[in-house]
């Protein structure tokens, strides 16, 4: 045992990791685990590093993280349900030297704002997309969501999710991948320290390509919802671990820059 | 005097945007509207002004396009026409609810549903009652030429920022579709970034500063007390419009004993029946209600006083007509006249139909 | 050799007892306290504060970010 008491350890100049300046001091309402708050500091940590507080814009949605604007002390726009890549569209074409991102999650992104995702994607537009997918609908209570798994028990389909009743899971991040205007895809989670610094990276790069003006940048984060899956959060992080990365494999999709194919410039060509 | 040119009600629109300096405009194609965005795409202000045009995958896209717009303090707009802003108004109400100022036109066709694509005023009560889910208003201005196509561009952005609420010109095929001599507008430049902080800087998105709170655009708060106090906050703010910006015209209504109502393009038909009425011996006037909402109200009861009766004559089932009764409060008769479902009706029928009610059919 | 040790602060009343800092910890330093903060949530504590070198992996995926870490080489 060192010869060093907590109380000497605990000082200012020993300081090594603490809240982004970025964070505001809200106490977030989301439930105890939830990836939304680990996500929510990374991005707030991208934003404090990257020095762009005054030139960024986010875009919130409509689901659990409607109150995004509560936590980071940036200015934000809240979207209509599913539209937030329309908004963004236009803040990004209207000052196209800001910073500008959606935080969507998987009921607002890969349902109702398909169209919206898409096109925005389609068009190549110079912004960073957030998508936080926990393969159900969590502020309404646990609904079945697009992207909710094969046999996976929800409100809206309390038996598990069956294909010829429901439909399939949508692997929205994968049809984004196929878009000539996006330059980059990845598929991220927030669950372990080495994931969550992965992410940070991620999203680091998915704000900087909006200088480098390049296409879209579209940042999946498999993440849990505790309440809506009716687990612990330990357990949520362990279930996904299983269940999730099997159906949705982390890694980058595309990386336009990187293959050296900004597959979108082939075809203005 | 500005420049004099034969254009289409239509593409006024665009050429009005692009002068009035606006900033964005963000559209879908759809009969009989589509030449504004052909014309704002043929001229390319992007080049000029530096506008940003853009054909939206939606008119759902394109009304939330204008929100994240008009969130950083620009000057955005839309055009569309019945269905197309039908699809728009969920947007309309978030708009409104934020108060972010744009720009909609409507020039409207026959419905319900797909309807026709010929002219119509049957978008009334969506354009003056809310439209959309929640207590809210727009400002609605009715054009009856291609003048005042024009002129409703600059005037809808004013009083936009003025109130900070969406403005919307409600037109309809006719004005849209028809030619007409027009004095377009001088060029005016965009705002710049220092106007837009000096205009809307207590509110827009435009990036937090250090020397003030972060901004949000939102029409959403949990605490249902708070949510009763801004719609108090509305409720005030459309009282002030309904006292200051109520608009309309009228036409020899000095000696009239009977009283014409009409907007848009049928006012317009309603001069010429206001015409042969009078050759006729009757004394007929006609008020042309040019906000539709706020609603010349006021006017329209005073004129009770003076008139036996009124018709309301518009391209609908009759729809303006229960303001027109709201206003008379019961004190003469008012009646209501129009062809609709895309069919308009002639200066002649006009006529008919007011001895029909009024004369016993002489 | 130089060795380092750690500590971290964790602010009590806005922890949720989630427990993602529990696992996260590569040295089983932190526990969930038996007692519970204003909310009820049974809240983190260096239960081995000896063992904690400031990795701030805790500190990293705390979804509430309520936790302060501290290094120093002794």
């Amino acid at each position: 045992m060192a010869d060093i008491e907590i109380k000497d350890i605990i000082k200012k100049e020993n300081l090594v990791y603490s809240k982004s300046k970025i964070l505001t001091d809200n106490e977030m309402h989301y439930c105890p685990g939830c990836s939304h708050g680990t996500s929510h500091k990374l991005v707030a940590e991208v934003i404090e590093e990257m020095g762009i507080q005054e030139k960024t814009i986010g875009i919130s949605p409509v689901g659990c993280s409607v109150l995004a604007y509560n936590y980071l002390d940036i200015d934000w726009q809240q979207a209509a349900h599913g539209r937030a890549p329309a908004l963004a569209t236009a803040a990004k074409r209207l000052m196209p030297d800001h910073f500008v991102f959606t935080y969507q999650g998987d009921g607002d992104l890969a349902s109702i704002g398909t169209a919206e995702i898409l096109h925005a994607c389609n068009r190549g537009e110079n912004i960073t997309v957030i998508f936080v997918n926990n393969a159900i609908y969590g502020m309404t209570g646990g609904q079945m969501a697009p992207t909710t798994l094969i046999g996976m028990p929800t409100a809206t389909s309390p038996y598990g999710r069956e294909a010829a009743l429901h439909g399939f899971p949508l692997k929205i991040t994968e049809l984004i991948a196929q878009l000539p205007g996006v330059a980059y895809v990845t598929r991220q989670s927030v669950h372990t320290p080495a994931a969550a610094r992965k992410a940070k990276k991620a999203i680091r790069k998915g704000f900087e390509n909006q200088e480098k003006k390049i296409g879209t940048s579209f940042i999946e984060i498999v993440s849990t919802c505790s309440s809506g899956w009716k687990l612990s959060p330990v357990a949520s992080n362990q279930w996904m671990e299983e269940h999730m990365f099997k159906f949705y494999p982390l890694g980058d999709l595309k990386d336009a820059e990187r293959d050296n194919e900004a597959d979108y410039k082939k075809y203005i060509e | 005097m500005g420049e004099l040119k034969l254009m289409k009600g239509n593409e006024v629109i665009a050429e009005a945007a692009i002068r009035y300096g606006a900033d964005g405009y963000f559209g879908y194609p759809i009969t009989p509207q589509s030449e504004i965005m052909e014309t704002l795409m043929a001229q390319k202000p992007w080049e000029t002004t530096g506008m940003v045009v853009l054909q939206a995958e939606s008119e759902v896209a394109s009304i939330n396009m204008l929100y994240g717009g008009a969130a950083c303090g620009k000057r955005v707009m839309t055009s569309s026409s019945s269905p197309g802003l039908s699809l728009m108004l969920e947007g309309v109400s978030y708009l409104a609810g934020a108060e972010l100022p744009c720009l909609l036109v409507n020039v409207v066709r026959g419905g319900p549903g797909l309807g026709t694509i010929q002219p119509s005023q049957a978008d009334y009560f969506q354009a003056t009652k809310g439209g959309g889910h929640g207590d809210y208003q727009i400002i609605v201005l009715a054009p009856a030429s291609v003048q005042e196509m024009n002129d409703f561009v600059g005037l809808g952005f004013d009083l936009a920022f003025k109130y900070r609420i969406p403005s919307l010109i409600l037109s309809d095929g006719v004005i849209g579709q028809m030619m007409e001599k027009v004095e377009v507008s001088d060029y005016k430049p965009r705002w710049t970034d220092e106007e837009i902080q000096k205009i809307s800087g207590s509110w827009a998105t435009t990036g937090k500063t250090k020397n003030r709170e972060r901004h949000i655009a939102t029409s959403l708060d949990l605490q249902a007390e708070k949510m009763e106090e801004h719609n108090h906050k509305l409720q005030a703010k459309y009282r002030e419009i309904e006292k200051n910006e109520v608009r309309y015209e009228e036409f020899q209504t000095d000696d009239a004993e009977y009283l014409l109502v009409a907007y848009g393009s049928s006012a317009r038909i309603c001069q010429k029946s206001v015409t042969l009425l009078r050759q006729k011996g009757i004394k007929v006037g006609l008020l042309r209600p040019i906000t539709v909402w706020p609603f010349p109200s006021q006017r329209i009861a005073e004129l009770a006083n003076q008139v036996k009766g009124m018709l309301a004559v518009e391209m609908s089932a009759g729809q303006m007509v229960m303001d027109v009764k709201l206003a008379v409060n019961g004190k003469i008769p008012v009646s209501h006249f129009g062809r609709y479902g895309g069919v308009v009706h002639s200066p002649g029928e006009v006529v008919e139909a007011f001895e029909k009610q009024f004369l016993g059919g002489k | 050799m130089a060795k380092v040790r750690g500590a971290i602060v964790v602010d009590i009343e806005k922890c949720k007892g989630c427990g993602v800092c529990v696992t996260a910890c590569p040295t089983n330093v932190i526990q969930l306290a038996k007692q519970v903060n204003g909310k009820g949530y049974n809240y983190a504590y260096m239960e081995n504060p000896e063992a904690c070198t400031g990795c701030a992996n805790c500190a990293l995926v705390c979804p509430d970010t309520v936790i302060e870490v501290y290094r120093v080489k002794v």
